[in-house]
Formats: C-alpha cells, structure tokens, sequence
C-alpha cells in the first residue's frame, strides 16, 4: 500500500517533470522556426490597435482567436467575412461601426458608440488583418468564410 | 472556535458573501441582455457587466479562501495569527481594491483581458495585499507548533496563486503571446493551483467532520494534488488549440486535458469514501452537504463537462461559444463555490457560538443553489450546443444563431432566480448567526 512518503514523492515529483516539460514546450512554441503569428509583419499600427482593443475591453462582448465574451461576433476572420459580405469594402465598413457617434446596432443588440478618430479606426483595421493571417491550426476555417475542416483529419493540410 | 484570531476569517466570508450577491446582480443584467432587455446600455453596456461578474467571482472567491486560510492556519499551526491588526488592513485593502476596480470598470478604466480586466496601476496594490496576506500565514505557520500537510497543501497552493499573477501584467504587443501567458495566470490557477486551495480545505473539512485519521486523509491529498498538477500543468495546452501556436499543443493538450477529470475524480471517491469511514457522528450536517457536494458537482462541472470539449477535434467548433459558459459556471460553483460555502458552514457555528447546524434553511439553501446552478448549466449547453451547429457547420450569421437561441437565456434566469433564492437562503442563515464572540472559544468540538 502507497505510503504518506511516497505519495508525496509523487505529487512533488510529477508536479517538478510537468512544470520542466511545459516550460520547454513553451520555449519550443516560441522559437522562431515555429512561429506561425507573422509575428515579423507586426507593425506600430497594429500594436496600437490591440492597444485600442484592451483599453476598450473588445473582448468584453466579441471573442478574437476564440477568445471573448460570446455576446457579439468573433473577430479573428472579420476582414474577410465584411469583405465577401460588402464586395470588398471591409475595411470601410468597420471603420464607419468604429467611427460611428452613435450605438451599431445590428438585430437589436447594441454595440457601444466609440466615435473613434479616422487613424484609430485605422489602427483596428491594421490589427484585425494581422490578426486575420494567423494560422490557427483550422479554427481559421471555422470561423472565416471558407469550409471547415478538423486539423486531425486527412484532409487537412496546413 | 480554538483560537481569537480565527474570528477575522468572518470579516473575509461576510465580503465574500457581498461581492457573490453584486456578481449574481450583474449576471442577470447580462441575461437580460441577451434576450434583447438591453435597457441599461448606456450606463452598464455587456462588456461592463461581464467584467463586473467575472471579476467579482474572483474576488469573492479569494476572499473566501483568505477567510479560509485565516480559519484553518492557526488551528492547524496551533497558535495565534501573528498580526490581526495587519489582516484587517488587508481585508480593507483587497476589498478597496474590488471596489475602485469596479467602478473603473464603469468608466471605460480597464485591461480589456478576459479574467484579468484590472488595470496594471492595481496590480501592484493587488501584490502587496497578496504579499501581507501571504506574510501573515507563512509566518504564523513557520511559527506555529506543527507543520501539517493540510496546512502546507494550502500555503503552497495560495504561494503559487500569488505567484501566477505575475505572467499577467507582462505586456506583449502579439496577441498571440498575450493570450499564451494571460492563460499561465487563469488556467494554472483555476485548473493547478486554486485545487491544492480546495484540496487542502477539503481535508481540513473532511478531518473535522469525519473524524478519518488524519495520516489517511492527507496521504490521499497528497495523491490528488499530485494528479491534479500531472494533468493540469500541461493540459493547459487545450487553451492553446486555435490561437496562433504550434499544433503541438493539440497532441499534448488533448492527452493531458482528458486525465484532468481524474483528479476530480479521485477528489469525489476521496470524499465520499472517507465520509463512509468516518463515524458520523459530528452534528454539523450543513457543512458535510456542502464538503460532500463540492467534490462530486466539481467532478461533473470541472472534470466530465471539461473533458466534453477539451478534445482537440471537438473544441475546434466549440472554441469561442457558449459551450464553454456551461462548463464554466458548474466548474467554477462546483470546485470553487461550494467549497468557500463548505468551510463557512463549518466555521460559522465555531465562531459565533450558534450552532444552527440543521436549520431548513440551511437545506433549502443548499438544494435551491445546486438544482438552480444545473438548471443554469443546462440551459447554457443547449444553447452552446445549438450555438456550434448553427454558427459553426451551417455556417448562419452570428446575430441570427443569437436570436435563435434566445430563448434558451429566458430559461437560464429562471434557473439563475432559484439559484438566486438559495443565494439569499444562505445569507439570511449567515446573518442569523450573528457576529463571531469570543465567548464561542468555549465551545470548540
């Protein structure tokens, strides 16, 4: 029968192997040669736009690379998804919803009026396309315009 | 009641208590919400309420584990806290920062990160309220007359919390990279450490009221937590899935996430077999409801309803939807809830002298909350469930998918108003207690 010793053994023992195994995946994930953000393609512009993002707490209600709040759109594809939508006017169309003065508010669900300035609707247009290239091991399919398909299945190719 | 200083944990699970009534207040302006009852927009717009409610469970679960801690260390350290003075002023601190959090919330004063919306200039405050709080029981416990495992599972895990926080306030300018570490802080403690909190509670709960030899139950704590890290560490990678980083994660989160149910699992057996060893004989019946429902609500809403989408090929439509409200809302009551519940229930009578142990009340508060909290569940799956085939594979327009399924919100503040019921039914028996004495020292079990 386990004894008290060894069962300490085994919680302090597998807690140090996994802690050491996941710091190594981490420093694995984000090593250049696995980078798979574009994360060279980050520019001013686009850190300014995630910084519009959080101090507005978009996340609050959208969800971006499946993260959020689940009340308003998921944002990671929402370039091409407006451009398929508006024939390509994309960027135009978020801007006006970014730059409106008063609440977006498609189906009755409103939307805060930012009434951001000209170069901040910018720097969120910057943002989501960065954001749009990333390659989400298939989430991107899910949610962008063109048909899923599972990462684990045959058919998929990176 | 064994020592003075115990009576300070009242003051952090009446705050407890408090913050849990304001997030169950903005839970439903959220609810209302989404069935189009959006009358409050301009003064508390969604992502306000929904930062109130998440981060105010938070709050009121570390205030309760605070109270917990400040119970349990000095009986198990067998000596008076060091400083009751220094705890107050952390009480009045953590609850301060709550508060100006809060209201920054209303006025567009925030981080804008899911689970981590207070501002950086707060986080420092949040380090040094953690840090006294931290001092105060690491010192009394180095002090104390005895080192228990109950009390060192429970230090540690409370360390590490503290320690987590710091991956939150580094900045990024990926949100590829913010989204990797944002998960360091929120999954390793909700699914690592805040379980060696509620494993160490559990077995300073399951000591007193089954009267099981100690050496056993933290032999078997000792086991669970040591599952828990085994498969929480490195099944964070099921948060990594779809946001921009190496498809490793879907092999090593897949496997690892689908052993995470097993420490829950051996949380429940470990309770439920220890209360039949036990001679059940402690007339706290309230508390043992609580301990023994916390184990086994975790296993269903952390572990089974976890592992439901954690597989790789699932959560690829699942990520992003209401699927994951409905685990969230049983894990975090299951695991986290019922536990701060759990150990009220015990220290209350202890602390007051009244020992209302068995009141109806105290019953109906208990099956009013969980029948709610499931009812709650459900509603969220059936809606996520809805969400994922209409959104996902029928690829339907957002807003038309939430207009469908609107109805199943209407359902969910139905089950949230019995979970409501049950709230008040258990605060009204909190206030009956009355106020911690010290006159209650005499009448320790």
């Amino acid at each position: 029968m386990l004894s008290k010793k060894q069962a300490k053994a085994f919680f302090l023992g597998g807690t140090l192997v996994t802690f050491l195994v996941f710091i190594g995946l981490t420093i694995y994930s984000f090593s250049k040669s696995n980078d798979q953000s574009n994360y060279g393609d980050i520019t001013d512009s686009v850190v300014r736009g995630k910084e519009i993002w959080e101090t507005n707490n978009c996340m609050g209600c959208h969800t971006i690379l499946g993260e959020g709040a689940y009340y308003a759109p998921e944002l990671t594809k929402v370039i091409d998804r407006l451009n398929e939508k508006y024939n390509g006017a994309g960027d135009a169309v978020i801007k006006s919803i970014l730059m409106s003065p008063v609440p977006w508010q498609p189906n009755g669900r409103k939307m805060v009026a930012y009434s951001m300035t000209d170069a901040e609707a910018s720097d969120m247009v910057a943002f989501f396309k960065w954001i749009g290239k990333i390659d989400l091991n298939g989430f991107g399919e899910v949610v962008g315009v063109n048909r899923k398909i599972s990462p684990l299945s045959k058919g998929y190719n990176k | 009641m064994k020592y003075k200083s115990q009576k300070v944990a009242y003051w952090f699970f009446a705050l407890s208590m408090l913050l849990l009534v304001l997030q169950i207040t903005y839970g439903f302006i959220m609810g209302f919400a989404r069935v189009g009852l959006d009358n409050l927009h301009d003064f508390i717009p969604f992502n306000t309420a929904r930062a109130v409610h998440t981060n105010l469970l938070v709050v009121w679960l570390l205030s309760g584990f605070m109270g917990a801690a400040y119970y349990i260390i000095p009986e198990e350290a067998q000596r008076e806290l060091v400083s009751v003075k220094l705890a107050y002023v952390q009480l009045i601190s953590l609850a301060l920062v709550g508060v100006v959090s809060i209201v920054g919330f209303h006025f567009n004063i925030w981080e804008g990160r899911k689970f981590l919306e207070i501002p950086r200039p707060l986080d420092y405050l949040v380090v040094v309220n953690v840090l006294l709080f931290l001092g105060l029981i690491l010192i009394t416990l180095f002090k104390g007359k005895r080192r228990t495992t109950t009390a060192l599972v429970l230090s540690m895990g409370l360390l590490f919390a503290a320690l987590l926080y710091i991956p939150g306030m580094l900045p990024f300018d990926s949100q590829v990279s913010d989204s990797f570490f944002r998960w360091w802080v929120v999954h390793l403690w909700v699914e690592g450490v805040w379980e060696l909190i509620m494993g160490g509670i559990l077995s300073f709960l399951l000591i007193k009221l089954t009267g099981v030899d100690r050496e056993v139950i933290e032999k078997w704590l000792y086991v669970i937590v040591g599952l828990t890290f085994l498969s929480g560490v490195l099944g964070t990678g099921h948060h990594y899935y779809y946001i921009g980083v190496n498809d490793i994660w879907l092999i090593v989160g897949g496997v690892f996430s689908a052993l995470e149910p097993l420490a829950f699992l051996a949380m429940a057996l470990f309770a439920v077999n220890m209360y039949r060893k036990g001679e059940k004989k402690h007339p706290n019946k309230l508390a043992l409801y609580w301990t023994l429902g916390a184990a086994i609500v975790s296993f269903i809403g952390a572990g089974l309803l976890g592992f439901a989408h954690t597989l790789p090929q699932t959560n690829l439509y699942t990520h992003g939807t209401l699927v994951t409200a409905m685990h969230g809302h049983l894990a975090f009551w299951g695991a986290y809830g019922m536990i701060v519940f759990a150990i009220i229930s015990y220290a209350l009578p202890n602390m007051t002298g009244r020992k209302l142990y068995d009141s109806a009340r105290g019953r109906m508060a208990y099956w009013f909350s969980n029948i709610g909290m499931i009812g709650m569940t459900v509603a969220f799956g059936v809606a996520g469930v809805a969400q994922v085939y209409l959104e996902r594979k029928m690829k339907l327009d957002f807003m038309t998918v939430q207009n469908e399924i609107s109805i199943h919100f209407v359902v969910l503040m139905l089950c949230a108003s019995l979970f409501t019921i049950g709230i008040i039914l258990y605060i009204v028996d909190f206030y009956k207690h009355g106020k911690p004495t010290d006159e209650a020292l005499e009448e320790q079990n």
